[in-house]
């Protein structure tokens, strides 16, 4: 008795906290669960631009609500991905994108670490050639006392 | 040279520093910019606050260049916009148009009221659909279309006295100067 009851409870509970998660943002009448996996993929890419910290998928903002809506209106047309992306970039730049495109704005912020690991792995090349040069040349009057 | 390097190198990283400080400080980094700038303003069918029946669309505006001007009765920001708008509106020698941004009609008319109209007329968009189309992602902000239906600047931000003479008034100028 007392076991099924268990049961029973921890069932309810399950339940519930699906139903919580579900609803835990705004319930879109989404068609099945595919199109409701891409939604939240879409929306996790793409950012908040008053909160502009957080994402579309976790922002509370009401304007991150009206974009959600415009992107599920948008996927509910029958737009690619791509297409919905190009529209939000289309309004609010590369910005709104947490992966920003490669082009002559970004191309700093893309390869600037690698620019400084080259200079970087020079000024170290340089050193060690110098020190390694240093070395043969003092080798032969260098009695090794200072060590 | 070489015990210098070292010295150098820091005196690159602070250089370095102090750019991203003054940046940071004389510019606002949450700013979008806009794409918008200088493409056709998206065309809208909105109503008038006061008479919901008249609609005004991009259409009806063209053939004379007006300023946008996007605030709501709960935001902050446009309070402190306001007087500047009261004050300086009517010098623009543009029409300014109040884009009252999700907002209640009543609340909206109830503000209007109390802190005075500085607009040569008001739309309402209510569910802010319309915003999203004009890259709208808060207010105050402000749009300035020219006679073709062209946004030419945009605000994001309170106008202050400062971005009017600096900033507004010169692009209102350049846009006169084409026209005739």
């Amino acid at each position: 008795m007392g076991k099924a009851l268990r049961a029973w409870v921890l069932l309810m509970l399950i339940a519930i906290a699906g139903v919580a998660m579900a609803q835990a943002i705004d319930p879109l009448p989404f068609r099945d669960h595919g199109e409701e996996l891409r939604f939240q993929h879409l929306t996790s890419e793409l950012r908040c631009l008053v909160c502009q910290d957080e994402n579309l998928a976790d922002s509370n903002a009401d304007f991150a609500r009206d974009l959600r809506h415009k992107v599920f209106e948008l996927m509910q047309q029958g737009k690619s991905d791509a297409q919905i992306k190009q529209y939000l970039v289309d309004r609010y730049s590369d910005f709104v994108l947490y992966d920003p495109p490669v082009n002559t704005r970004t191309w700093l912020l893309w390869f600037g670490p690698l620019l400084i690991l080259i200079a970087g792995g020079c000024v170290v090349g340089y050193t060690i050639r110098k020190r390694s040069r240093a070395d043969t040349v003092a080798a032969p009057t260098d009695n090794g006392d200072d060590w | 040279m070489s015990r210098l390097l070292p010295f150098f190198a820091f005196l690159l990283l602070a250089t370095l520093l102090g750019f991203g400080i003054w940046w940071n400080s004389s510019h606002d980094p949450t700013a979008v910019p806009s794409p918008l700038i200088n493409k056709p303003a998206p065309a809208f069918a909105l109503p008038k606050l006061d008479d919901p029946a008249q609609i005004v669309s991009k259409d009806s505006m063209l053939g004379k260049p007006y300023l946008v001007n996007v605030f709501a009765s709960w935001c902050f920001a446009c309070g402190q916009e306001h007087p500047v708008l009261m004050a300086e509106s009517k010098q623009l020698g543009v029409a300014v148009i109040g884009y009252d941004y999700k907002d209640e009609a009543a609340d909206a008319k109830a503000w209007l009221a109390q802190h005075g109209n500085p607009y040569d007329m008001v739309i309402a968009d209510p569910s802010g659909h319309t915003a999203i189309d004009f890259g709208v992602y808060g207010a105050p902000e402000t749009f300035l279309i020219d006679g073709k239906g062209v946004i030419r600047y945009k605000r994001i931000g309170p106008l202050t006295p400062d971005v009017i003479a600096q900033q507004l008034k010169p692009a209102i100028d350049a846009l006169q100067k084409e026209a005739p």
